[in-house]
Formats: C-alpha cells, structure tokens, sequence
C-alpha cells in the first residue's frame, strides 16, 4: 500500500500536526519509503498465530482500591505553559 | 587527578572505601574533564555541578563512617530520557522545553539511594527515536573514536630509536587519526560517548530497537538491555512501552553487572515490572562457561555485512569454544521479519504515547486562532523530522481500516518471532551469539543515511529482535575494525538471565581486551 499526498494530508491531521505543502511532498516519499519496506510482512503466515499481547506471561498487577497519590494540584500543573489557580489554560473551547 | 576519572567502577569503587580517594575528588576529576570536553564531544546538555558536589559531600560523609550503598561515591551521567527531579528532563525534544519534572524515576532513585552522584544529563535522539544521535534537539554528538590510518615506513637504520615505534625489522608504523566525526550511534549517543571518553563512570541508557547496545557497540563501551519488566519504566520518558528498557552502558562487563543490579527492581507503579528478586549479577562474572551451549544462528549473516564482522563473529566462537562452550548451529527462521514488524509496532506505540504534547500541560507552546491550531502548531514547532515521521507513520497504521493490516499482523509476526527464540532455548541452548551491528561508526550527516529512513533503520538489525521477544542483550566490544573503529559481538539470553550474559561476555571481554579512544578532544 502506498500514501498519496491528500492522505498524508489527513494523517496529519489525525495526529495534530500541521503541515507545509512542501512537508507534505516530502513525507509523502518518506512514508511511502518505510510502508514499502513494511510492505514484507504480508508474506508471513500466521494463520492460526495469536497476536503478541504481552512479552513475558504475567498476569496484570492488582492493587487495593486505596488512594495513595494525590493532593499535588501545584505539582501537576506547575510546567504547564499557562494556568490560574490550579487549572491548565487553554485557548476558548466553547462559542 | 584526571586519571581518577579512568578507573572503572569496582576499582573506583575499592579505592572509596578504602578511601584512598574521595567522592569529591573524583568528582572534581569528572567535572573538568567534562568542562574540557564537551564543548567538542557534545555528549552532556545539562552538567549539574552544583547537585554533583553536594552528594559528594554526603557520599563522603557516608563512607568517613564505614557506611555507603554498593554505587557509594560513584559519578554517573544520566541519559535526558529519565525523569530527574527539579532538573532539566526533555527527552533532547524542543517540544519539553523548560520542562523540570516534580518527581524522580524509579530507576534513577535507585541509583542514587545505592549512593551514586549526578553528574548531569545525557544528550540522545530526541525521544530515543534515532541511531546516530544527530535528531536531537541539541545537536549531534561526537564520537570519541575517529578513523586511523596507519602507514609502515621502512627507517634508515641510522635512525633508529624512535621508542616503541621500532620494530625489528626496521620498519615504524604510524598511526594517523582522520578528522572526520563519528556518530556515536544512537538513541544513547550522550551515555556511549561520555563513558568511551572518560566524562563519567557509567550512565543510565535506554533501549527500544537497539538504542543501549548499537551506540555500545559504536564506542567500544559495554551495554546491556535487560529483559522486558527488569528495569522500571515508572519516570521514563515512554516511547513504544511494549518495547523500551532501561540499562546502563559501562567500560567493562562488571561495571555494567554493578550498575544494572542497582538500577534493576520490583516496582509496584510499573504494571510490567516482574516480581522476581534481583539477583548478584557481579557474582556471574568469572564463572567458568565448560559445556555452555551457544547457539549461532544463521540468519544473521545478511547480505552485503562487511567480512570484518563476520571475521569478528568467528572469533567470538572460536574464543567461547576454547573456553570450553559447545558451538550450535541455530535457526531463527524470522529474523528478517523483526525490523519491518518493529517499524509498525514502535511507531503505533509512539504516536500514542506523544499524543500528550500538545501544549498544554508541559513544554513548548505556539499559539494558535483556536485550540486545535494552537495543538498543531506547538507539535509542528515542537517536533524534529524524524519523530514528526514516526508518529505520522503510527497514526496512519492505527487508523480506522489499517489496523488488522498493519499493526494486528505485524504483532502476530512478533509472537512468531519469539517464538523462534523459544524453539532455540527449549533446544537447550543458553546464549545466542550474534554481531552487535552490522557496521562500524558512521560519518555525521551521512548522505546515504540522511536520503533513505530506512537505511538509517537497517542499524538495528542484529538488535531489535531482542526487544521484539522482550528478551536480555548485551554488546560487549570485541576488536577493532582495519580502520581502528571498535566493533562488537551481542550476547542473546532467556528471559531473567542476564547473569549468563555477564559470565560468557566476560568471557570474551577476557580473549579480547578492552578499548580505549585515543584522545584528540
């Protein structure tokens, strides 16, 4: 499979990231490059094999449903760009 | 004083707590050695002197008392990827400018618990998403290791005398340093260099594809990426969790062994770290490897790999079989399949993961017309080249009709991957041995490299099957290419057991020696 210009277009901006005409030109070659290098995948079989879910068997990790963290609100927001009293800011969402 | 900064870490370590040096001394060797060096070398982007001198002090304290942790006094650098609190933590990415974290890494505490001493961070690619080192935000690191030519000129012999250059036959041989950078390799180009050039004891490192044992293996240093869960990725920054480890990269096979036992633990705010006790990996060393079966498997002789590796290669086997190993020959049908699998799987993870940069929180913001635009402009601003590439090729195989194609197969690849290694350990074999890279260090800004991500990609490939399966690695330098370039061997295990690891890479650190750069810088 291989990516035209309008689709890389669109995967740019699924990923939020804002694009040149010119970025787009070039990435489109670039993403085509590495598609056509993944592109080899298809001719393994796997019929009948699970897909890889976990590296090493282990069951998930299971907790007491405690609070052990919190109460840090400064902390949290104390590299954020902008803020005001604890809240992060960001431009006007809502009309 | 500047020969404090050569001992390893046992020696160093020895004369601490017989404390015929101190902390702070051998601090201050680091200190200047860095001030000297890294205006050329590039390797630290934050030294914290200040902090560096200050646990000094304490580790000092500690040791007048008889008292100290097993890392008590020791400098290290630590890589840019790890959090640090209070101190500079980017990932080497203009997208976490300013940020300073509130907490520390599991794996950084650890250290420093152990008495360890900061001496700053470490540059890399930015988010580890890189094998040379040049995507950094903070430029390229330089590496320690230049190219040599070496002339033999036939003396008058009149004119003999000329010291150890003489040989018998009256002939002197020269040695020449070519000018040309080296990269370091990557993404722990920042750690690989500042211990191949003295600047710290040993650093922390991280590795997803390749990023602790390829820039080792570049710099003629000792790394090791543990197995999946050893390592706590808690204060990591994450890149494709499924994948990312954390290790050190030393001078030799036991300073490593001493490090990764007091990084490694069982951390209940990391859901993957394993329970299982961290054994005495120092203990492994110097156990002899009689009747150890080491598996040689044949699909990592790839086309067009220099005969220099495979003349490498040959000479790691003969080395472990006069040692008394067993040679088998191995198959691990799905080797080829590892790096293309990864480029789906890394990147899926990736995007998802670098989805929190988006201005708001942490880091770089560009303002926009409304809060989408302010979005794509700060990660537009934010991110480089390569990982704008990398979460672009992520967002497009997660996205809705690509996802069974791409990323479902490609996690199917990899259980058959893993599976291969299984059938090999299963078979009875205790240690695959394989060459680190496929090539000696590069040229900065490559041409070829720069033209085509995937020739760039193509270094991972003797290591990313070792993070595709979740299992140890290690690169341990054995020889020196005819142009004076280190190279190095890699040593594959079953999951939890790195001490076979140590104990059969020092074994070949035994046959081969060790390496240092010539200095230039």
């Amino acid at each position: 499979m291989s990516v035209d210009l309008q689709t890389v277009k669109r995967v740019a901006r699924l990923a939020r990231i804002a694009v040149s005409e010119a970025d787009a030109e070039r990435m489109t070659g670039e993403l085509n490059a590495i598609l056509g290098f993944v592109e080899q995948l298809n001719e393994v079989e796997v019929a009948g094999v699970e897909p890889m879910t976990s590296v090493i068997p282990m069951e998930m990790k299971k907790r007491p449903d405690v609070v052990t963290d919190g109460s840090k609100a400064a902390d949290i927001v104390a590299n954020a760009p902008a803020t005001e009293e604890n809240f992060f800011l960001v431009p006007k969402v809502v009309e | 004083m500047s020969d404090l900064t050569h001992l390893t870490i046992s020696q160093a370590r020895a004369k601490l707590r017989a404390r015929e040096i101190t902390a702070t001394e051998i601090t201050e060797a680091y200190l200047q050695a860095i001030e000297r060096a890294n205006p050329a070398l590039n390797a630290y982007v934050v030294v914290t002197d200040d902090k560096a001198r200050d646990m000094a002090r304490a580790s000092d304290a500690k040791l007048a008392k008889g008292e100290g942790g097993s890392l008590e006094g020791i400098p290290l650098g630590v890589k840019d990827l790890f959090g640090t609190e209070g101190i500079h933590t980017q990932a080497c990415s203009h997208v976490l400018d300013g940020f300073k974290p509130h907490y520390e890494s599991t794996v950084t505490a650890n250290l420093w618990a152990d008495g360890a001493v900061m001496l700053g961070k470490l540059n890399m690619d930015e988010f580890a998403m890189g094998s040379s080192n040049e995507s950094s935000y903070y430029g390229p690191v330089v590496n320690p290791w230049r190219r040599s030519r070496v002339d033999t000129m036939v003396m008058p012999t009149t004119h003999q005398g000329d010291g150890g250059f003489v040989s018998a036959g009256g002939t002197r041989t020269a040695r020449t340093l070519d000018n040309a950078q080296l990269v370091p390799g990557g993404s722990s180009g920042g750690s690989a260099s500042a211990v191949s050039a003295f600047l710290c004891a040993g650093a922390t490192a991280t590795d997803t594809g390749g990023s602790i044992r390829q820039p080792a293996a570049f710099t003629g240093t000792v790394g090791i990426k543990p197995t999946y869960g050893r390592c706590s990725r808690w204060g990591i920054v994450a890149f494709a969790s499924s994948l990312d480890q954390a290790g050190p990269i030393a001078r030799d096979v036991r300073d490593a062994a001493i490090l990764l036992k007091s990084m490694a633990s069982v951390d209940p705010k990391d859901t993957t770290s394993v329970d299982r006790p961290v054994p005495d990996y120092e203990a492994a060393i110097g156990k002899p490897i009689k009747g150890m079966k080491v598996g040689i498997p044949r699909e990592y002789r790839v086309d067009g790999m220099p005969d220099e590796i495979e003349a490498l290669w040959q000479k790691g086997i003969a080395w472990l079989k006069d040692a008394g190993a067993e040679i088998v020959d191995i198959s691990l049908p799905h080797t080829r399949y590892a790096l293309p699998a990864y480029y789906i799987v890394a990147p899926a993870e990736a995007s998802s993961n670098l989805a929190r940069y988006d201005g708001v929180r942490y880091g770089l913001r560009v303002p926009g017309k409304d809060i989408v635009d302010m979005y794509e402009k700060t990660r537009a601003a934010g991110f480089g080249r390569e990982v704008k590439r990398r979460i672009m090729i992520g967002t497009y195989v997660l996205s809705a009709g690509y996802y069974d194609a791409y990323y479902l197969q490609a996690q199917k690849v990899r259980n058959l991957i893993k599976r291969d290694f299984e059938n090999a350990f299963t078979a009875g074999v205790d240690v695959i041995l394989t060459p680190a890279t496929p090539s000696a260090a590069f040229g900065i800004a490559d041409e070829d490299m720069a033209a085509d991500p995937v020739k760039m990609y193509l270094n991972d490939i003797f290591t990313v099957t070792v993070n595709m399966a979740g299992l140890p690695g290690i690169a341990v330098p054995a020889g020196l290419d005819a142009k004076g370039l280190p190279l190095g061997l890699q040593l594959i295990g079953r999951p939890f057991d790195e001490e076979t690891l140590f104990q059969t890479a020092h074994v070949i650190e035994q046959a081969a020696g060790t390496f240092q750069p010539e200095k230039w810088w």
